[in-house]
């Protein structure tokens, strides 16, 4: 983002604490000092007018990246994000753009309980006219970030909270971009396609590292994007493999493994010798706070590899 | 039900003053042994968290005085209170058992407000007519003004506050739940804690007039703003609103200035937002010792009654606090539970 506002003066940042503050996150921290007030402007605690008034500069020419302090407080935005900013190029008939970026902080296996937890991609992935980016790795999250703030379209930016933390990458000082659009197969392998996204690319990877050991070589396949969805990259790999697993931390029903499962059924279906199998967070409305009752939401390593062992007997 | 306009003069006026609801002795004792209580609580929480043994505090110290005012304000066991995050001290005036609320801080089983699904003292405690349902600042507005609603559809004399603060105060959802609340002369009353900071973000850049309860009037309702460090500026604020709005009179918003003591939850560090100074005049506003001087002038307190309940408190809070480390997190059998109604359950009346 520093990068992004010292190349292109149209670029403005604005949410919730992220000015003095620079962030719940520390994202923006040091923004304040470096940019000044008018273009890191720490907004009242409204979601919908961020939103709102992101996209009326954003018409008006200008690239705001309008940030929510947590996904889980992302509804109000619905409204504009959905229902206008989504609508506006097509309703306008081309004569009127959103180039917005909306970051938000998401997921769970941090004690947020609730409210501090939610998986929020399949909403917004349900939406032509948006775009639905979902790094995992510091490094992808430089290159996709800058990318969907030259976007000329709306990207909704989601950033797991646990990989804050827990995830340690080589991010270069030098510019790059990676497109939006594109998934990135992570790990090579030939038995078996996990296609996966966010924190649990992961456990995705140790998984696979674990199963490598018992003979079963898995294709991790990072969808880092999921609109539009790289449907090449998970057939080519599918092909390959015959056997697919799809993994999320967000709830299993109607959630973005169903898409990719159907992708695969219609498009791979010759190639296929095994059921196309979705492995996703329990269907109850939101993480709970205890922790035995997070673990039981959240996946981990050891409930993919047994997914991976089934399908493999196959 | 009156009609026509509310009148807010009246309510401003001096001579309203003279059937004032005025706040006696012995409540005032009440008061501040509730206030020792939570104080000696909430450090105890906010040690528990630095231990690893609490995952999240959110405190209410500098907010206890406006918080347990209210409690005796209103009619506990009748009316709803409609808490967020830092109303720890509404939750022990309206008499919440320290082991449970223990329970909660802790995520143990047992934890009477959301089966430790949720934040401590998040979800509701019917019984003690308390509904706090979410993290989300704003949305429990306009669902007292539902409440309030429902109070008012089946005559039942009840009224319905609503706590929420400074930031809570610039959603749309307050606004639109005001807005409702004032036409309909719902039985509600807006409590704003105001203590000038949303996380970070100061008053200034919240709001652009000085004063949240500058609004009501836009909506048609009495707005005043209190001390909310004095007892008794909260208190018969919030009783008089709660006579109004159970006599058919409608709403009334009430903005209580206190001090946020501490940095916003455990997890927060207020050094990069908050001036030492600004914390010296933070403490200078202290509303425990504020009230112990009071009680002290009036003879109502002296060194040996203070002790006394000063201990009381702490032994009530170690018990809590053994309850808690020794209660079992809950299992996961009921993981599941709750998502609908029970199958095969009747459909309620
Ligand atoms: C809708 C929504 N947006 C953002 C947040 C994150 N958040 C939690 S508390 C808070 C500040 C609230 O400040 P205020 O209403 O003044 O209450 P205080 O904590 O000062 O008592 C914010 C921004 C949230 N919980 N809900
Ligand atoms: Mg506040």
């Amino acid at each position: 983002m520093r990068e992004e506002m010292e190349r292109d003066e149209r670029v403005f940042v604005m949410g919730e604490d992220i000015g003095t503050r620079g962030g719940v996150f520390l994202a923006t921290d040091g923004f304040l000092q470096k940019f000044g007030a008018e273009r890191v402007i720490d907004t009242p605690l409204a979601e919908s007018s961020i939103a709102g008034i992101a996209l009326g500069a954003a018409t008006s020419g200008m690239r705001p990246i309008a940030e929510m302090e947590f996904a889980d407080f992302i509804w109000p935005v619905f409204n504009q994000i959905v229902g206008e900013a989504a609508r506006v190029r097509y309703g306008t008939n081309g004569g009127l753009h959103v180039p917005l970026v909306l970051r938000a902080p998401y997921g769970g296996g941090v004690r947020g309980g609730l409210y501090h937890s939610q998986s929020v991609e399949s909403f917004f992935a349900h939406v032509p006219g948006l775009k639905v980016v979902v790094p995992a790795t510091p490094y992808d999250a430089k290159g996709l970030l800058k990318s969907a703030i030259r976007d000329d379209d709306p990207v909704v930016f989601l950033e797991h909270k646990r990989t804050y933390r827990l995830v340690r990458g080589e991010v270069p000082d030098e510019e790059y971009t990676l497109p939006i659009g594109v998934a990135d197969v992570k790990l090579e392998g030939s038995d078996i396609s996990v296609i996966t996204y966010g924190l649990m690319l992961h456990h995705c990877i140790e998984a696979a590292r674990e199963l490598a050991k018992e003979g079963i070589s898995v294709e991790v396949v990072d969808l880092r994007t999921l609109r539009p969805l790289d449907e090449a990259t998970v057939l080519v790999s599918v092909r390959k493999t015959g056997k697919a697993l799809v993994v999320h931390e967000d709830t299993r029903a109607v959630g973005i493994g169903a898409e990719v499962a159907a992708t695969i059924a219609e498009k791979a279906f010759d190639r296929l010798d095994g059921p196309v199998t979705r492995l996703a967070g329990p269907d109850v409305p939101a993480m709970p706070f205890s922790p035995p009752l997070e673990e039981m939401f959240m996946l981990d390593s050891k409930n993919i590899a047994d997914a991976v062992r089934t399908l493999a007997r196959y | 039900m009156g009609d026509g306009n509310p009148d807010i003069a009246t309510l401003k006026s001096p001579a309203n003053k003279v059937g004032a609801i005025r706040l006696d002795a012995p409540r005032m004792l009440a008061m501040y042994t509730q206030m020792v209580r939570s104080r000696t609580l909430d450090e105890r929480v906010w040690l528990l968290n630095r231990q690893g043994k609490v995952a999240l505090m959110s405190s209410a110290q500098g907010h206890e005085a406006a918080q347990i005012a209210t409690v005796h304000a209103l009619r506990p066991g009748q009316d709803w209170f409609y808490t967020y995050y830092r109303d720890l001290a509404v939750v022990v005036a309206l008499g919440v058992p320290f082991k449970e609320i223990m329970l909660g801080y802790m995520a143990k089983a047992g934890e009477p407000f959301s089966g430790a699904r949720q934040f401590p003292c998040h979800g509701a405690y019917p019984k003690y007519h308390i509904v706090n349902p979410s993290n989300v600042v704003g949305t429990r507005i306009p669902q007292a003004v539902g409440a309030a609603l429902a109070a008012k559809m089946r005559r039942e004399g009840t009224v319905v506050i609503v706590y929420f603060g400074d930031g809570a105060a610039s959603t749309g959802d307050c606004h639109e739940g005001m807005n409702f609340a004032a036409i309909h002369k719902l039985p509600v009353v807006f409590f704003c804690e105001n203590n000038r900071y949303a996380i970070s973000v100061p008053l200034s850049k919240q709001i652009a007039v000085s004063n949240v309860a500058a609004r009501a009037e836009g909506y048609g309702m009495p707005g005043l703003t209190v001390d909310g460090t004095d007892v008794a500026a909260a208190y018969e604020a919030t009783a008089e609103a709660a006579a109004k709005a159970r006599a058919g009179h409608g709403p009334t918003l009430i903005e209580a200035m206190v001090e946020r003591a501490l940095p916003h939850t455990s997890d927060d560090d207020d050094r990069k937002y908050r001036s030492r100074e600004e914390m010296e005049e933070v403490k200078r506003r202290d509303p425990l010792p504020i009230l112990k001087r009071q009680l002290e002038a009036i003879g109502v307190l002296n060194v040996e009654l203070d002790a006394r309940i000063c201990e009381a408190a702490k032994r009530e809070v170690d018990e809590a606090t053994e309850f808690g480390e020794a209660a079992p997190y809950p299992t996961t059998e009921g993981f599941y539970d709750h998502v609908y109604a029970p199958q095969g359950g009747a459909p309620s009346p």
